[in-house]
């Protein structure tokens, strides 16, 4: 009913695309695409990873962002300090929601925040001075540490901060490791840099230092990279692969430590999920160590299945079998969760717009409840990412990159999916349309969603906010009147 | 009373802005005019011929010390020296580290702050680093501060270059303000027709040559002591000559935009006066070897 052609969605771009003055239209038409499937190279179609235009009210971040908030925090043993002034570090507290054990202040510090809180006199005489006695500080006031990165804002770069000298002398000083990280704000058009400059801080300053110490491996060693454990999804990433008989030895960064990364290079392969945020040093493992990678997709059974099939033929016979028996002993689970919510979200459209990943990972899970992605964009993806959409998503569905405030409000009015999966910023203005929104950055405060597990609370989920009376019920406040009137008339 | 007039000086790294601005100063001050030195450089080298001291304590160093810049009085960093000046510096970091330009924002808007610009000055004269590498150096020449300025150079190449460009400088923020060219301070290097020729560049800037301070090492005499020529020996000729600036300055009102010349131009004219050769594009790129084996 609210599938659209290709000419009629195409027709909509177009519309869309009028209201622009005529060089943001010439911009943001290269964005905006139909999907075809039979596309093999996504540039073809979409430009993506470009810098956004001003005034259109994107929701990117920033290079720091990419590397303390995504990369780096989640590295729970670590004190990761933002260098410079006080709100950078202090308005990214505790953001992102990936759960750590530990005792927080003692051995872990995830949801601290850690700053050099700059004054004019530091951006006048320099921040390098004050970097070191930080660092003595915290290694005065939490001996237990494993280590300490130097997470740079916007001024480090401007007034040229000689954190890479500090860092040495401090780690040598204090007998750990401190890695300098030249993550400032203004480089690159998006956090997606900041992801590429933490994992290169990764390969310069962390990654070889246990080379040549003996290890005591397994055939079974693997690594889970780019999973952040948001609301625990790496837990329940690990369940599975240990069932396989796999011996996870490092988790990268979700519930991860210093050493776990060290010791990464002696692991037989790198399983990676968040292919945007750390193909980067997956790439580098497999020239340096010759470890090679695997992308899988733990959303929903579909792609579970898919991809434990695809790990376990990189092992022997031992570990095939076991994943055999983990398909089997979990497909009850399943059946029973699609027995249970399938019929009630069954037809049901969704249109994404999330940020380097879910919006094509999370699609298969989708189409496990019997639901359909209509429309799918990145925040911050490249061209491979789009590559690796194309087939995922339906022919003639839209795809948007780097999608304005306007386009987005525009396209679901057109498209009427039946609920948004995006983010906080998205939330409450869909809400207000009466469209349910699931926030597919924090799992709405819920999760996990990856795994066996992840999907029993994904299906729950969206059946909580499909089959909410509330929606039936909501009026926006302008809109008001009319309902008077109509209601008048009958 | 008259309107407080703020002057801001320029000219390349090295050329005298510091000691030609105080010597004008002192000859200012000993004819009765209330003034005040702003120091823009992180040496503090520009109050010390006032002050007979080796380099004032700066606004930013007193600020490091005590925490910030709030935590300051205006008392603390306001010197009073020669002739009643009031003189203060802003001072910034040592080199390689931090951001100087920083300094002189965070300071003189610590001085307008603080009220340092009070109703009895009749001008503040900032003293500029050598070249303006970034906004925090044209801070003196921004909306509400100095008006006129003037720039120090010489008749060597590179200075009439550096004055080319601050002349640039100038016409950017003259179009958004009302800073204006107030005209070339030749501050002499005894190379042959320099005073010609600087008439010959401020004519092409649209402005005039001010005034042709002539070289004398009484000067640097006077500077070995810490002392400006008018306090050092007032009836030396030499004294008369920075009286001379002051007096055409209190008079002066020939404040413009200025129209800076093409490099071409500039080139042309240093050509004419026989400071520059006409470049030989012939050998452009060849190498010692290649330029012997031509000639043989």
């Amino acid at each position: 009913m609210t599938t659209l052609s290709r000419e009629e969605t195409e027709a909509l771009i177009a519309e869309v695309l009028e209201v622009y003055p005529e060089k943001a239209k010439k911009d943001r038409t290269k964005h905006l695409a139909v999907n075809d499937q039979t596309v093999e190279q996504s540039k073809k179609c979409i430009t993506s990873n470009r810098k956004s235009l001003p005034g259109v009210m994107t929701i990117r971040g920033c290079a720091y962002a990419g590397s303390k908030g995504v990369v780096w925090g989640p590295i729970k043993d670590m004190i990761h300090i933002s260098h410079g002034p006080v709100g950078c570090g202090q308005y990214s507290r505790a953001g992102r929601r990936n759960y750590y054990v530990g005792t927080t202040g003692v051995d872990t510090f995830g949801t601290m925040n850690f700053t050099s809180d700059f004054q004019e006199k530091d951006i006048v005489f320099g921040g390098d001075k004050k970097l070191a006695k930080l660092i003595d500080e915290v290694e005065l006031l939490f001996p237990l540490h494993k280590g300490i990165s130097v997470q740079s804002e916007c001024p480090i770069g401007l007034i040229g901060d000689d954190i890479e000298s500090v860092s040495k002398k401090g780690a040598a000083a204090i007998g750990k490791p401190i890695v300098p990280v030249r993550c400032e704000g203004f480089r690159g058009v998006s956090q997606s840099l900041g992801h590429h400059i933490a994992n290169d801080a990764i390969r310069d300053w962390v990654l070889d230092k246990r080379d040549g110490v003996t290890f005591e491996s397994t055939p079974y060693d693997v690594a889970i990279i780019g999973d952040y454990n948001i609301g625990g999804d790496a837990w329940a990433t690990r369940i599975i692969l240990e069932e396989m008989g796999l011996r996870v030895v490092s988790q990268w960064s979700g519930d991860g430590t210093i050493a776990e990364m060290m010791n990464t290079p002696k692991v037989k392969l790198n399983l990676l999920h968040c292919y945007r945020s750390m193909n980067y040093i997956s790439r580098h493992m497999e020239e340096k160590y010759g470890i090679p990678y695997l992308e899988y997709n733990f959303f929903g059974p579909t792609k579970i299945i898919e991809s434990l099939k695809k790990i376990a033929d990189f092992f022997d016979d031992s570990v095939k079998e076991k994943t055999a028996a983990v398909i089997a002993r979990y497909q009850p689970m399943i059946d029973e969760i699609i027995a249970k919510y399938k019929p009630r979200l069954q037809g049901k459209k969704v249109m994404l717009y999330v940020g380097g990943l879910r919006p094509r990972h999370v699609i298969g899970a989708y189409e496990d409840l019997g639901m359909e992605v209509i429309g799918t964009g990145y925040e911050f993806g490249h061209n491979d990412d789009y590559d690796r959409t194309i087939k995922e998503m339906g022919d003639a569905t839209l795809l948007y990159d780097d999608v304005t405030g306007f386009e987005l409000e525009e396209f679901v009015k057109k498209l009427k999916p039946d609920m948004v999966g995006s983010g906080i910023k998205e939330k409450y203005i869909f809400q207000k349309m009466g469209i349910p929104l699931r926030q597919m950055h924090s799992w709405d405060y819920s999760g996990p969603y990856h795994g066996y597990d992840g999907f029993a609370i994904f299906a729950r989920d969206m059946d909580i906010a499909l089959s909410s009376p509330v929606f039936g019920n909501l009026v926006p406040p302008w809109k008001k009147a009319v309902v008077e009137e109509v209601k008048k008339a009958a | 009373m008259a309107k407080l007039r703020q002057c801001a000086i320029y000219g390349k790294g090295g050329i005298g802005k510091s000691t030609t601005t105080q010597n004008l100063v002192a000859a200012l001050a000993e004819s009765g005019k209330k003034v005040m030195i702003v120091g823009c450089d992180p040496k503090a080298d520009s109050t010390r011929l006032i002050l007979h001291s080796k380099a004032q304590t700066t606004v930013m160093h007193l600020a490091a010390e005590a925490g910030s810049v709030e935590d300051l009085e205006l008392e603390d960093v306001l010197s009073v020296g020669f002739g009643g000046i009031k003189c203060v510096e802003s001072g910034g970091p040592e080199p390689g580290v931090g951001c100087a330009g920083r300094g002189v924002i965070t300071a003189i808007n610590f001085l307008e702050e603080e009220g340092a610009y009070s109703d009895d000055l009749d001008f503040v004269f900032y003293d500029v680093l050598g070249d303006v590498v970034c906004g925090g150096f044209a801070m003196p020449i921004r909306e509400n501060k100095a008006q006129e300025i003037y720039i120090v150079c010489s008749g060597e190449m590179m200075a009439m270059y550096a004055a080319n460009n601050i002349a640039k400088g100038i016409v950017k923020y003259a179009n958004s303000g009302s800073v204006r060219l107030a005209g070339l301070i030749c501050n002499s290097r005894n190379t042959d027709r320099e005073d010609e020729l600087i008439m010959a560049l401020a004519g092409r800037l649209g402005t005039t040559m001010i005034h042709f301070v002539p070289r004398d090492n009484a000067v640097q005499h006077a500077e070995i002591r810490r002392m400006t020529m008018v306090e050092y020996d007032p009836k030396h000729k030499q004294a008369d000559e920075y009286r001379q600036l002051a007096n055409k300055i209190v008079n002066n009102t020939n404040f413009v935009i200025p129209t800076p010349i093409e490099m071409e131009e500039l080139e042309e004219l240093l050509m004419e006066f026989g400071i520059m050769e006409v470049e030989d594009e012939t050998i452009v790129g060849k190498t010692a070897a290649e330029l012997a084996a031509e000639a043989a």
